[in-house]
């Protein structure tokens, strides 16, 4: 069956890919800095009894 | 943010070429570069420690929020920099981002960068963001800059707040010192400002915004940058007069103060139809230089006074 899908131009391609890796770029920034202040802040989640 | 756009009634999509670069370009980077060097300067000049990873997050998240409201700026003054030749290419009226995608994009950004500077850093710093973005979107941009000629000496406010922000995260509250750092960046605003608009006076009255040159004339405008920059150099000073900075400093701000008054007395005598406008655009080169030397300077005084305590404590 024949793929109806938007076919994109290169120009169009290249945008997409550098907007992706900006969004991955933020998300994995935002994941980590959320993880650090997590630790460095301490309390009940990093010293909770196991 | 949406990359295809169906156009009513017809089987024709729009999808989106705008890079990265695009959207960075929407955060007005130069514009956030001032804005971080203010709240770094507010930050480290605060009294106590706070932990370095925090001040980085803390400067981070002022950054995102400042260049979200530059987006939602750019969002809503899209017609009228479409005609002004210092705007026109920017990434909304050069058709790169459409106008909802600006929006998406400043909405987004201003709602993370506030939870995350409350989240991680102190709820006083957030509120302080939030009231900046919506003042300077809502008050500056929606209302003022199009209403009245004084439309940037009450919306200067919104970029004097980061040392405050920065003051804030750092002790979560306002002092005032911060107060201070605040009052030199929002008296700096309008002799800044009204230089700029003498020499685009034309750019600005195409545009329809009612700036002080095209809507009390110039003599007025020069008149007020005069007595702007008479109040502005000695509240420059008063953070050596209030002691939470050196004599150095006072020195330093009082001489760069004098040049200010200088500049601005070269802008007053300017000739009326003066087309090539060389003081005004001295003046608004050299206040550029003023505000970024001014608050380097508290910089290094921190830093030296900070140093110079270490010193004379492992020496006791």
């Amino acid at each position: 069956m024949k793929d109806e899908g938007v076919e994109l131009t290169e120009k169009q391609r290249k945008a997409r890919r550098s907007r992706s890796i900006a969004i991955a770029l933020a998300l994995g920034a935002l994941v980590i800095v959320f993880y650090v202040v997590t630790f460095i802040k301490g309390g009940a989640i990093v010293n909770r009894p196991l | 943010m949406a990359l295809i756009e169906e156009t009513a009634g017809r089987d024709v999509y729009r999808i989106s070429e705008a890079t990265a670069g695009d959207y960075i370009e929407l955060l007005k980077p130069r514009v956030m570069s001032l804005v971080v060097f203010t709240a770094i300067v507010g930050l480290v000049a605060a009294p106590g420690s706070v932990n370095p990873f925090i001040a980085i997050v803390a400067i981070l998240c002022i950054a995102v929020g400042a260049g979200a409201s530059g987006a939602l700026n750019m969002w809503y003054d899209a017609d009228i920099d479409a005609v002004m030749g210092r705007t026109a290419k920017r990434p909304v009226p050069s058709g790169r981002v459409r106008p909802q995608e600006a929006l998406s994009f400043g909405l987004i950004l201003s709602f993370l960068s506030v939870l995350t500077l409350g989240v991680l850093v102190n709820w006083l710093s957030a509120a302080i963001l939030a009231f900046t973005i919506f003042f300077y979107v809502v008050v500056y941009t929606m209302w003022l800059k199009r209403s009245t000629p004084q439309n940037i000496v009450i919306g200067g406010a919104a970029g004097a707040f980061p040392p405050m922000l920065g003051w804030a995260a750092a002790t979560g509250g306002i002092g005032i010192e911060s107060v201070v750092l605040f009052s030199i960046i929002f008296l700096w605003t309008p002799p800044h400002f009204w230089a700029l608009a003498l020499f685009k006076c034309k750019d600005y009255g195409a545009a329809g915004v009612p700036m002080l040159p095209n809507v009390c004339g110039e003599r007025t405008t020069r008149n007020q940058i005069l007595l702007y920059s008479l109040v502005l150099a000695p509240v420059g000073v008063a953070p050596w007069m209030l002691g939470f900075a050196s004599a150095g400093y006072g020195v330093f701000a009082a001489v760069m103060g004098a040049v200010f008054v200088w500049y601005a007395f070269g802008v007053y005598r300017m000739k009326d139809g003066d087309e090539r406008m060389i003081p005004a655009k001295k003046l608004f080169g050299f206040s550029i230089l003023y505000l970024f030397a001014l608050f380097a300077a508290i910089l290094v005084d921190v830093i030296v006074g900070d140093m110079l305590r270490l010193f004379s404590v492992g020496l006791a």
